[in-house]
Parts: structure tokens; sequence; C-alpha cells
């Protein structure tokens, strides 16, 4: 045996050289193919080629594309805000339950990311559509609402109008809180968890209630954690597809939708791939702004 | 000090789930006292302690404040601060805000929280370091920003949860003696939980002794070590040789114990009260048995018992030199063999001893009437 790992470079080679690869020809090479398509134009109808122009680029930053990257952002940041505060409580109460409670709490939390996507966007649709159960559960309230006006002699409550919980903006956050919501409470479960009680007891004993402790200490201390759960909830909602192509109408496109549309619809690769790099270009920007933050909170918590 | 009672636990159970943490405990601590609770681990001092920061709930019973009923008080509401065993000093503030925190809750004026969180910081030699964060601090100064923080509220009661247990054994005994300082200086009831005996021998006035969530005694650290009332307490504070016997006489004036694991009687100065027959122990401390050269028949003979009692021959088994003193195990010499092991301590008084006692030599081992102490339970 070597001393250490670190020597051991033969060991590590052999066990680092095929995943190399894999990732090499699988990742590393489509991505600079399509990062490549991003600056050609449609030479035929499958042959694309590569001029070094920038045009793409200029037209996925036009008024049009830029609004609804703009929007993007803004529905991710808005799923990303509700999952906070959904999740923060939900995270607290996790990280205070008893040790049997836990394991099952969490496995509550995670039961979701084992069920396929498709089939949990389709059963949202099945509860919000205009026969879905909230509408039905409202029309029955509703009637009898109605009946009982009717008994004490008020005018009768009308017909039941149907909310409009489908296909629209609405229902495209709901369903990117309810698909990300895990992954901003696990992170903030795991800060939390590691959080030393007995902080929190010295904040009760020099005489402080709960919410100073809560917003005082607990907070400022899951600061680490808060920041990953913002980026890892912002990132994929920044991106999701089926979400708004399933729950959302025809005004609530995100930018993985307008993309999709240009690999398949609009057969123009090269205008796809440079909207596809803008995206990433916007996530990069958002890890360094974690990066940065996370740099700085140790002084600017003075 | 004063008489005046501050704090009252009034039959304390507590019970975590089948669990008896705390069993009937009633305990009076007076203002002004350096009190210590003191067991081994698991014994209910830390939750006795919880109970009175407000941390935990008594199953049963009371505890008074000043004579005010504090049940029903959530934590931050009593006239009582804790130093926590992880000092629990808040990581992402500096040393200043650390100690104005409680002053903050408080709504403490500005001017008036400075100057009491120099004041506070000053107290533990801490003065100038208000800027500074906590992980630029070695442990014993955390330890100091914990005090601090806790003593600018100016309590009615300081909690200490195992104050010296992190700390190393030098600066342990340092922080021994500037507890005791500061203490006097402050003026403030200081209760400290700790399983350290050596700790709340040096520092308490009073302590109180527990075993398995009940209390054994509460005494002065000298009565407890002197007059223990308890094989259990007995053998905690400080190391003991128990032999088990019988009262074979019990007079007003003397009494002796007959035990099967000594040749000899043991010769007691005093008569025993409350024994009821049956089972008595004989309780006697290491250094208070003297060591003599066996260079004849004759025991030795401190003028205090009559011939033939209060002293043994015995072989060096163990010896270990320790500096400031030296401890042996002398096994005693039975005519059947296989004796029965006793610990000595002896003070290394000269540089090259006069006296230098070897494994495997056989010696006298003697002690006055007055060194047995007599334990009925």
């Amino acid at each position: 045996m070597e001393q250490s790992w670190k020597q051991a470079k033969a060991v590590f080679t052999a066990a680092l050289g095929p995943p190399l690869v894999w990732l090499a020809l699988f990742f590393l090479a489509p991505m600079a193919i399509v990062w490549a398509y991003s600056f050609g134009h449609n030479a035929g109808l499958t042959e694309i080629a590569i001029s070094g122009t920038f045009a793409n680029y200029a037209r996925a930053i036009e008024p049009l594309y830029l609004k609804i990257f703009l929007k993007s952002a803004w529905v991710a940041g808005l799923t990303t805000g509700l999952c906070l505060v959904l999740g923060f409580p939900v995270a607290l109460a996790i990280t205070f339950a008893s040790d049997k409670a836990k394991t099952w709490l969490l496995l509550l939390i995670m039961l979701p990311f084992w069920t396929n996507l498709l089939i949990r966007t389709y059963a949202l649709i099945a509860v919000l559509r205009t026969e879905g159960y909230i509408n039905q559960s409202l029309a029955w309230l509703w009637k009898g609402g109605s009946g009982f006006a009717a008994l004490v002699g008020l005018q009768p409550l009308g017909d039941f109008q149907p909310l409009a919980l489908l296909h629209n903006n609405f229902a495209v956050i709901l369903g990117l809180v309810y698909v990300h919501l895990p992954f901003m409470v696990l992170p903030l479960y795991s800060a939390l968890d590691r959080l030393d009680k007995s902080l929190l007891e010295a904040s009760l004993d020099l005489g402080a209630g709960h919410m100073r402790t809560l917003f005082k200490v607990v907070v400022p201390l899951a600061l680490p954690g808060i920041a990953s759960g913002i980026l890892i909830t912002f990132i994929p909602a920044l991106g999701a597809y089926l979400t708004p192509d399933l729950l959302g109408g025809p005004d609530s496109q995100m930018i993985a939708n307008i993309i999709e549309r240009q690999f398949k619809r609009a057969n123009d690769w090269p205008f796809g791939a440079a909207m596809s790099f803008v995206l990433m270009y916007l996530t990069f920007i958002a890890i360094a702004i974690q990066a940065l933050l996370a740099k700085r909170t140790p002084e600017a918590k003075g | 000090m004063t008489d005046k009672p501050i704090i009252t636990f009034e039959n304390i159970t507590k019970r975590f789930g089948k669990m008896v943490a705390v069993d009937n405990v009633s305990l009076t601590i007076n203002e002004g006292e350096f009190f210590s609770l003191l067991g081994p681990s698991g014994c209910g001092k830390t939750t006795l302690l919880r109970m009175l920061a407000g941390f935990e709930t008594p199953t049963e019973g009371r505890i008074l404040i000043d004579g005010q009923d504090i049940s029903n008080v959530p934590p931050n509401k009593r006239p009582v601060n804790m130093v926590f065993q992880s000092y629990a000093v808040f990581p992402h503030m500096t040393v200043a805000d650390n100690v104005a925190y409680g002053l903050v809750v408080d709504k403490v004026a500005k001017v008036e929280r400075d100057r009491r969180v120099d004041e506070a910081l000053e107290l533990v030699q801490l003065g100038g370091l208000g800027h500074r964060k906590p992980d630029q601090l070695s442990g014993g100064q955390r330890q100091r920003v914990a005090l601090a923080r806790a003593l600018v509220k100016r309590p009615r009661v300081l909690l200490l949860d195992e104050p010296l247990s992190a700390l190393d054994a030098k600066l342990r005994e340092q922080m021994r003696t500037e507890l005791c300082t500061l203490q006097e200086k402050v003026g403030i009831t200081f209760i400290m939980v700790t399983h350290d005996q050596d700790e709340a021998l040096a520092l308490a006035s009073r302590c109180a002794v527990m075993n398995r969530g009940v209390l054994q005694q509460v005494a002065t650290p000298s009565d407890l070590y002197e007059f223990p009332n308890s094989r259990f307490v007995a053998d905690f504070i400080g190391s003991v040789n128990l032999f088990e016997g019988v009262l074979a006489v019990d007079e007003p004036s003397h009494a002796v114990i007959r035990s099967p694991d000594l040749p000899v009687d043991i010769f007691l100065d005093h008569g025993v009260t409350g024994a009821r027959g049956g089972a008595v122990w004989a309780a006697i401390r290491p250094e208070k048995i003297e060591l003599h050269k066996k260079t004849g028949d004759e025991p030795p003979n401190l003028g205090d018992c009559p011939k033939g009692t209060n002293a043994v021959a015995g072989v060096i088994k163990h010896e270990a030199y320790l500096g400031g003193q030296s401890t042996y195990e002398v096994e005693t010499l039975t005519p059947t063999g296989g004796g029965r092991r006793i610990k000595v301590h002896r003070s290394n008084l000269t540089r090259w001893d006069q006296e230098d006692f070897k494994l495997g030599e056989t010696v006298w081992l003697c002690w006055h009437a007055c060194s047995p102490a007599v334990l009925l339970s």
C-alpha cells in the first residue's frame, strides 16, 4: 500500500480515467458542438454552417426574447421565494422533531423525488382543472350555501362559476413550488440540524423571545444553508420546461419552452443553441453571486 | 453570606418517559452562596440546573426563586442566567455584541449598554477584545465571554454547567481561582454543576452530592470529605478504604468495629449513633493511614487506641510516585494468605526520602482512633 491516498497516483488514474473519458465524450463534446452551432446558421434542412456569426445572440437579446428571459427569472425568483417561506418552517420543524419522527418526515419530503415528474404534473392537472376536485368541492359548498340561503329566505346564490386554476401563471408557480420545495427543505434542514442547540437556549436564557432568537440567531447562522437552498431551487426553476408546458397558458411560456420550439418546430438549431447558452450564462452568474455572498458573509455579519 | 434562601426546590421529580432523572429532591440554596451540584454523569444534576433555568419542566414539585413559584415562568423571563458547557457564544457576533445581547433585549439605552459591556469585559479580563470574533479567541477566552454575557444581566443567580470541563489542566486551575474571586467581587449566588469532585471541593461553599437522581448529602466540602453520610459519598469524594463489619462495642466514649477484611479490630474514640445492628462500614482515607518500616513483631501504637487495634502488617504491592505524594497499595498479611488491599497516600516531605518504601517490602499500617468514619449505609 502507498503511504497515503495522495501518493497512490496509479489507483487514482485508474479510478478517474473511465469517468473522465465518459464525461469528455458525452458531455463536453456535445456541449462544444451545440456551442459551435450557436455561431452558425441553417444552410439547408439538416445542414448547419458554422460561420462565426453573432446574429443568433443578437436575436436572443431582442426585446421579445429578453422579456421571456426576464419573465423566467421572475417566475423562478418568485418560486424560490415561496419555497423559502414555506420550506424554512418545515425544515425547522423537522430539526426539532424527535429522532423517530425525523426519519419519517424526511422520507415524506423525499417521497415526491421517487415519482416521475410527468405523473406528478398530470396529477396536479387532475386537481386543478375545471372538473378537478378543488372546483368540485367548491361547487358542492356553493350548492350547500345556496340551499341554506334559500332556507333562511335569502336570494339564492346563483350558478357556481368554476375558478380558473389551470393553464395560467398561477398554475405554473404552484407547480414549480410543489416540484422544487424538497430542493429547498433539504439544504435548510442540513444547515439547521448542524446548529448548536445550546445557542438557542443561550438566546432564551439572555431574555430573548422565540421570534428574536429566530431572526438574530437561527437565520444568521443558517445563512449558508439558505444561500445554497436558494441556488439549488432557482437554477432548475429557471430552466423549467415541463411544468410551464403542461400547467401554463399561452402567456406562461418560460425560456425552456421557447428553446424547445427552436429545436423542434422551428428547426432553428443555431438560434436554440444561442438561447441555451444565454440561459447557461445566467446560471453561471447566479452561482457567481452566491459564491461572492458566501465569501462575504463571515465579515459582513459583524 | 446570609442565610436568606434564594432558591428552593420542593419535592422536585423529573421523569423522561419511564426514566426518573430527578427523584423527589428538596433543596434550599442561600443568597450569596457558591453552591455546587456534584455527581457522576447521568445523576440528574444537569437536569436540576436546566429546570432552574427553565429549559426543562419538573414532572412534580415546585421551584421557588425569592419565594416566588417560577414553574410557569418561561426561561427568558427568569432572573437567572447560565454559562453553558459549550459556552454557546454566538459565532456570528463580536465579543461586545455577544455581551450586549441580553441588554439589547432588555432595551437598555446605548450609552448605558456600552458602559456595562465594557465593565463586564473588564471584570473577566477581556478589556479591549470587544471587537474580536469568537473564532479569534481561545477556549478560555470564549468561556470568559460566556461569563461576561451572563453577568452583565445582573442575574439573581448565575448557573454554571460544567464550567471548567473543556479547559486544559493548567487553565482549569487558574479559572478555578478566578471564578472564586469573581463570585466574591460580584456577590451573586453561583450554582455550579460538576462531575469533578476537586472542582467542587475547591470552589463551593456548599455541595449537594447526587446519585441516580437522588440527593445523597448536602454539606460543606470539608464535611463531605470528613463526615460522608454514605458509602457512595465517601467513595465518590476522594479516595477511600471501606471495611464492612459489625459493631462489636458501642459505648458513648468509644466503639469497636470488627471486620472480616482485617485481622485486627478498628477502634474508634467515639460512640456510634443511629446504628440498629447489622452491617456498618468503616471508611478510612488513604492519607490518614501511616506507613512504618517493619522492624519487629511489635506493632506501632499511635497512643490513642488499645494494643492490637488500628495497626496491621502488609506487603507493598503497588507503588506510584506522583510528585507531591506517593500512593501505595498494601496487601494485608493473613495466615491464610490473599489479604485485603489497602490504599495509602504519603506526602513526599523531603527531596531525599529518609524512609524509602519499596515494592514487595513488608510494612506496618496504622491510623488514629479518630480517623475512620462510620457509615451506616
